[in-house]
């Protein structure tokens, strides 16, 4: 079934709301406005307003009201109207819904789902545009999913949803209209899975959510030159599959990482260095890293495109790569 | 209010003053660590209100937490071996002095970011409706917490979808070493901050334990029945430092201050309220003393003899499995 990547979040949800009472949506929005970006459309119409809960605009309040729930044993939803405005709750996630477990010896548990859209889309400015994952990835007791594709958005959402642990669930803004196949009928996909998006066996690129497609894009301009990528899609970044992306390494001797956040200390940092440590023998060349620039996002078309990766910056890595050989 | 009744208030504010005074020593010798920060002189309000509600309701608090955590009758020696750092305290170690839970009592932890255990409590509360039981929620925390912005948002969220949550505000004039005359804008009145998001609020005197069992008691079945959030200032006094490393008075308020406040311990109080009624002797406060002496002394035997976590539970309770 070719559905968009916004239905097939719609269908996890319901899916999910239909299958265990305790699950619940919170958020600006989530009703009747069904979502700012119609991830939730009839969802207040099947679930009723008790299990679909528009709040006022107070991201602390809703997401901490959200982790008290989930300690008293609900399974909440909370959507970000935008991952940007989730900064306002990052004392309720890091300081609570990530320590509850340890801090009370394993007593109590936060099975909660925060999800909603990070990174650029087109022109939104500085304060609209931020690819935040690194921050969450840095929490120990967090899980953050970021799947590229419906199929994954949905299999990857059920599954979430099903978790003890809370769960920061990134999705894009850029992503919501694409379509892609989706499994007929009940199935999930398991937390901590990379996937290979393509094959090839002259370099590997990990690339996740938005820059997934990128790296799909350059990867097939590659291919017309003769240059056969591997693509690989961690799917969730925490806890990462390292197994996956080294025996990729492995075949290829080469490694490109595109991510959409900043450079410094951003998530292909860490990947880079966990590769160092576990594959550094494998290896033909230095790791290059495609990332977005250390700047605030400018609003202005040309410098907004100057500061996100771009095919010809992926394509170019890959050279970088080759020919250091 | 009969003699068994009172005494047994009385009884459990002893505990908690006895168990807090030997938590010092232990600091002091070093068998305690961290941040350790003390109610003695407040004892009448955690006392006072949980009395009031069931064993299945929540409570919730902040980090000057060990006082909610023994009145909702968690065992004083798994309390103590926590603030050892012990295998066999109530978080195994891993929480500490500000982080106490127990599962087991519904007391759902003590937070030590302020104003942000308030949209915890909104969530415990949500919770109780959602599963259609008649739970309330006490939540704790100090004045220092109500002018920060979660707490007004848990206010909000409160009052809007009516949630059944009794907010307990133990205002002991101080957030840290600040007076609520420098901190908080219309400081003589805290209950109407609650107003202003149409909650209903009273205030009480914090230093008297039957006071604030008795308003508590017409409040939790208030919003037992009717579920809604309420309002409670408590007013009252803390007699040592914000935490060992400050010492009872400090720069910032005078010893004569101090003085004059410790003449309103809730315990003085009591022990003459019983004494004046004729309820109670000089006998029985002397064996209620050694009782809760045993206890203390039981607590703390049990905390040093326990062992310290082993190395390999590092990594266990990080996330469920």
């Amino acid at each position: 079934m070719l559905i968009s990547y916004r239905d097939a979040l719609n269908q996890a949800m319901r899916e999910e709301m239909r299958r265990d009472d305790r699950v619940f949506l919170i958020g600006e929005e989530v009703g009747y406005y069904q979502g700012a970006f119609k991830v939730s459309k009839g969802f207040v119409e099947e679930f009723g307003r008790g299990r679909v809960l528009d709040t006022p605009i107070t991201e602390a309040g809703f997401t901490g009201l959200a982790v008290g729930a989930a300690m008293a044993g609900l399974r909440p939803i909370v959507e970000l109207m935008t991952f940007n405005f989730g900064i306002l709750a990052m004392d309720q996630i890091v300081n609570n819904a990530a320590k509850i477990r340890y801090m009370s010896g394993g007593q109590l548990s936060v099975p909660l789902v925060i999800r909603g859209p990070g990174s650029a889309a087109h022109q939104l400015g500085a304060q609209h545009s931020q690819s935040l994952e690194a921050w969450f990835c840095h929490v120990p007791g967090l899980k953050i999913i970021v799947p590229a594709t419906p199929r994954d958005a949905k299999g990857l959402l059920k599954s979430a949803i099903r978790d003890p642990n809370p769960i920061i669930f990134i999705e894009a803004q850029l992503l919501y209209s694409t379509k892609g196949e989706v499994p007929e009928g009940e199935y999930t996909i398991p937390i901590g899975q990379a996937e290979i998006k393509r094959q090839g066996d002259a370099v590997t690129i990990v690339a996740y959510s938005k820059m997934l497609l990128l790296a799909l894009e350059a990867a097939e301009e590659l291919a017309s030159e003769g240059i056969q990528a591997e693509v690989v899609d961690p799917r969730t970044l925490k806890p990462l599959d390292l197994e996956t992306i080294v025996e990729s390494v492995k075949k290829t001797g080469r490694l490109v990482i595109v991510e959409e956040g900043w450079r410094f200390a951003g998530l292909g940092a860490q990947i880079a260095d966990s590769v160092y440590s576990s594959a550094f023998d494998y290896l033909d060349a230095q790791i290059v890293r495609v990332t977005g620039e250390d700047v605030p996002m400018p609003y202005s078309r040309p410098l907004e495109d100057a500061a996100i990766p771009d095919r010809a910056r992926v394509r170019a890595a890959v050279k970088q790569v080759l020919h250091s050989a | 209010m009969d003699r068994d009744d009172l005494l047994s208030l009385y009884r459990l504010m002893l505990l908690i003053r006895r168990f807090e005074e030997r938590s010092a020593e232990m600091y002091a010798l070093a068998k305690i660590a961290g941040f350790l920060h003390l109610y003695i002189g407040e004892e009448a309000i955690a006392v006072g209100a949980i009395a009031a509600i069931r064993e299945d309701d929540y409570v919730i608090s902040a980090y000057r937490d060990h006082g909610h955590c023994l009145a909702k009758g968690s065992d004083p020696g798994r309390v103590m071996a926590e603030l050892f750092g012990k295998a066999t305290g109530l978080c195994k170690g891993k929480g500490g002095s500000m982080h106490l839970v127990d599962a087991t009592r519904n007391f759902m932890g003590g937070y030590a970011i302020v104003g942000g255990h308030l949209p915890l409590a909104t969530g415990l509360a949500f919770a109780a409706t959602y599963q259609k039981r008649d739970q309330v929620v006490l939540c704790f925390f100090g004045e220092g917490a109500v002018p920060s912005g979660q707490s007004h948002e848990a206010f909000n969220l409160a009052a809007l979808w009516k949630l059944p949550v009794i907010f307990v505000c133990e205002n002991n004039r101080y957030a840290m070493g600040t007076p609520i005359t420098r901190g908080i804008a219309l400081y003589s009145d805290l209950a109407d901050k609650a107003r202003a998001h149409g909650i209903q609020a009273e205030t009480v005197d914090g230093m008297d334990v039957v006071a604030v069992r008795t308003l508590m008691q017409t409040v939790v079945n208030k919003v037992r029945t009717d579920p809604q959030p309420y309002f409670i200032e408590a007013e009252t006094y803390r007699f040592m430092g914000h935490s060992m490393s400050d010492p009872a008075h400090g720069h910032y308020r005078t010893k004569e201050e101090v003085e004059a406040e410790r003449k309103k311990d809730p315990l003085v109080l009591l022990r003459q309220t019983i004494m004046q009624k004729g309820l109670g002797s000089e006998a029985d406060f002397k064996r209620l003393e050694q009782e809760v002496g045993e206890v203390v002394a039981d607590a703390v035997r049990f905390a040093e003899e326990s062992p310290f976590p082993d190395r390999s539970v590092l990594e266990e309770d990080v996330y469920v499995e």
